[in-house]
């Protein structure tokens, strides 16, 4: 909910009813930022004086009897990795540190047609490099739910500002888990939508066929909403599925009756905190009782999937990070000639996870272990296609945990490879160009909340989104002395 | 266990990726990158001769647009983020390793 308890779909129905002004929810919004951003930490920049101009003229034209659109007046943070006109964007990098770009990312127009006003670009791991947020150049996002842990990566921010009320809704991008684990580790909703529904343009590349921009919020209706607001074809993507914007809200209660419902057995057994997957269970046995038939079933190349990304992401990532050399955007650091300024720039300005993959990336893709490496990964890539396909033959949807465990402290895990078996159970989607939901899912026994992934197939957010919200009617309460303990850790 | 890649291959690939590593960051890179490739031995392993790759979620097409004159970033903006311009262009520093 946000700061008044109130979700999107009500904040848009009530300015543009004209019974709540649009300045009135966003001055609200922005007390509350101002009063605990200090402690969370979600935000890069907080674009209070815009988001005010933008929030009056959404009242002008309220009061001149526009439609303002699906989500007038509602309040929304914007992942630091969308471009947005005039306003810095940074991916968390020192590399691009004061880069003000000329033009919004389409999704960010498509924000603002809808009526939304951006209040904040939102901290991330640098170039979305990460499970936690501590790769961030300025510093770490902290979990609202419990400050000594971290919010997940890399989308924390984005996370946590839907958790700590600063924003109904938000937008985070998902390459491997980016939008989904954090939203399991803050206790929201978090969608990766199918590879092409959405634009990546102004999207700033990290692993261009993984990358997906997608919606955070703290219902699942909100989540749909947001969705259809910013997807549908956009010429300017040459990877975007020519089709328009499906209609999500409209089947959300439709419910799961003769819905067929597939427990991934590989995810929910060794190295599944148990915890974890006994909420999973329980979702499972949810959708049951709403008339769905769930059966475990096996998807054996899941087992590869974190191998393959850890060699695909990083070999794409090496290709697209090439761009930033100190010439055209961003830091220089001057040398006497231009082969020096770039080896000085990319070495000052990139942080240490983002140096680390794109040396991962460009030995993967070397001559001599292109075969070995990257060309083996991309068959894997299409055995683990072929076993989804295979999987959603027989069921609709696909159930899993998001995350073997819940949130870990800031600071846990100082091992990269330790940290990338985060991505587990979300990596799969990306490599196969599905869609995947984390629905919040009751707590474990330290009361961290858990996120239950639902998968579908391509382009199967309509049912997606139906078990979804089975899903989300049937999630025990949170305690109140968890609620209560926000920002108190 | 052999090694799955040298301090020689990361000072290597440091290069080719315009990066500059010291000797105790070189230490460090060279653990980290061979521990995520030990674990990528699962995938070096598998016969896969028949599978096919994939290197996108569905078949690329070329897209085109109408041949037609439309709105673009000015030069002015195109260049408003850049280190240092000059008379419409980026500005670099000596290429071909010529000394200033």
């Amino acid at each position: 909910m946000s700061a008044s308890g109130e979700t999107a779909v009500a904040i848009a129905a009530v300015v543009r009813s004209g019974r709540r002004s649009a300045v009135d929810v966003i001055d609200e919004h922005l007390a509350r930022i101002e009063a605990h951003e200090g402690s969370v930490h979600a935000f890069n920049l907080v674009t209070a004086a815009e988001a005010r101009a933008q929030a009056a003229e959404v009242d002008r034209r309220i009061a001149a009897g526009d439609d303002v659109g699906p989500l007038a007046g509602v309040p929304v943070a914007v992942k630091d990795n969308l471009c947005t006109n005039g306003v810095a964007t940074t991916c968390s990098s020192k590399i691009l540190e004061g880069w003000i770009p000329p033009y919004d990312a389409t999704v960010v127009q498509r924000l603002a047609a809808a009526g939304a006003i951006t209040v904040g670009k939102t901290n991330l791991d640098e170039f979305a490099m990460g499970s936690s947020t501590e790769n961030s150049a300025f510093g770490p996002t902290r979990n609202p739910i419990d400050l000594s842990r971290v919010p997940g990566g890399s989308s924390g921010g984005s996370a946590a500002a839907v958790a700590a009320d600063f924003a109904p809704i938000s937008l985070g991008s998902d390459t491997g888990g980016s939008i989904r684990q954090p939203a399991a580790f803050c206790g929201v909703v978090g969608v990766k939508p199918t590879y092409g529904l959405v634009s990546r343009y102004g999207l700033i590349a990290f692993a261009s066929s993984l990358d997906q921009v997608g919606p955070f919020a703290d219902t699942v209706e909100d989540a749909a909403l947001l969705l259809e607001v910013i997807a549908g074809h956009d010429p300017a993507d040459a990877t975007s599925i020519p089709q328009p914007s499906p209609s999500l809200v409209e089947h959300l209660d439709d419910g799961v009756n003769g819905l067929r419902v597939g427990l991934v057995t590989e995810l929910i057994g060794d190295g599944i905190h148990p915890d974890v997957a006994a909420r999973v269970r329980e979702a499972a046995e949810a959708l049951a009782a709403a008339g769905a038939t769930v059966e475990e079933v096996s998807v054996p190349a899941v087992a590869y999937g974190l191998s393959a990304y850890y060699l695909i992401a990083p070999a794409e990532a090496s290709s697209n990070l090439a761009r930033f050399d100190g010439v055209r955007y961003g830091l220089r650091v001057d040398a006497p000639t231009t082969n020096e300024m770039m080896v000085a720039t990319r070495t000052a300005g990139f942080g240490p996870e983002v140096k680390r993959r794109i040396m991962l990336g460009t030995y993967a893709l070397s001559a001599g272990y292109y075969d070995a490496f990257y060309g083996q990964a991309q068959k894997v890539r299409t055995l683990i296609a072929r076993d989804f396909a295979a999987a959603y033959d027989r069921f609709d949807v696909l159930l899993s945990p998001t995350t073997p465990t819940t949130a870990f402290g800031l600071g846990a895990i100082a091992d990269p490879l330790t940290m990338y078996l985060n991505d587990i159970c979300t990596i799969p989607t990306n490599l196969a160009g599905d869609c995947a939901v984390s629905v919040p899912f009751g707590t474990d026994r330290d009361d961290l909340p858990v996120g239950v992934q639902i998968l579908a197939p391509s382009l199967g957010e309509v049912t997606m989104f139906r078990a979804a919200r089975v899903v989300e009617a049937a999630a025990p309460a949170r305690s109140s002395a968890a609620t209560d303990g926000r920002f108190h850790a | 266990m052999p090694a799955h890649i040298s301090r020689d291959d990361v000072a290597h690939v440091a290069k080719l990726a315009r990066l500059s590593v010291d000797d105790a960051e070189l230490d460090t890179f060279t653990a980290q990158l061979g521990a995520i490739l030990e674990h990528a031995e699962d995938v070096e392993a598998l016969d896969l001769a028949d599978v096919p790759p994939t290197s996108h979620p569905f078949d690329l097409v070329n897209v085109l647009r109408p041949d037609e004159p439309g709105a673009t970033l000015t030069s002015d903006a195109a260049l408003a983020g850049a280190p240092q311009a000059e008379d419409g262009r980026f500005r670099v520093p000596t290429i071909l390793g010529e000394a200033p």
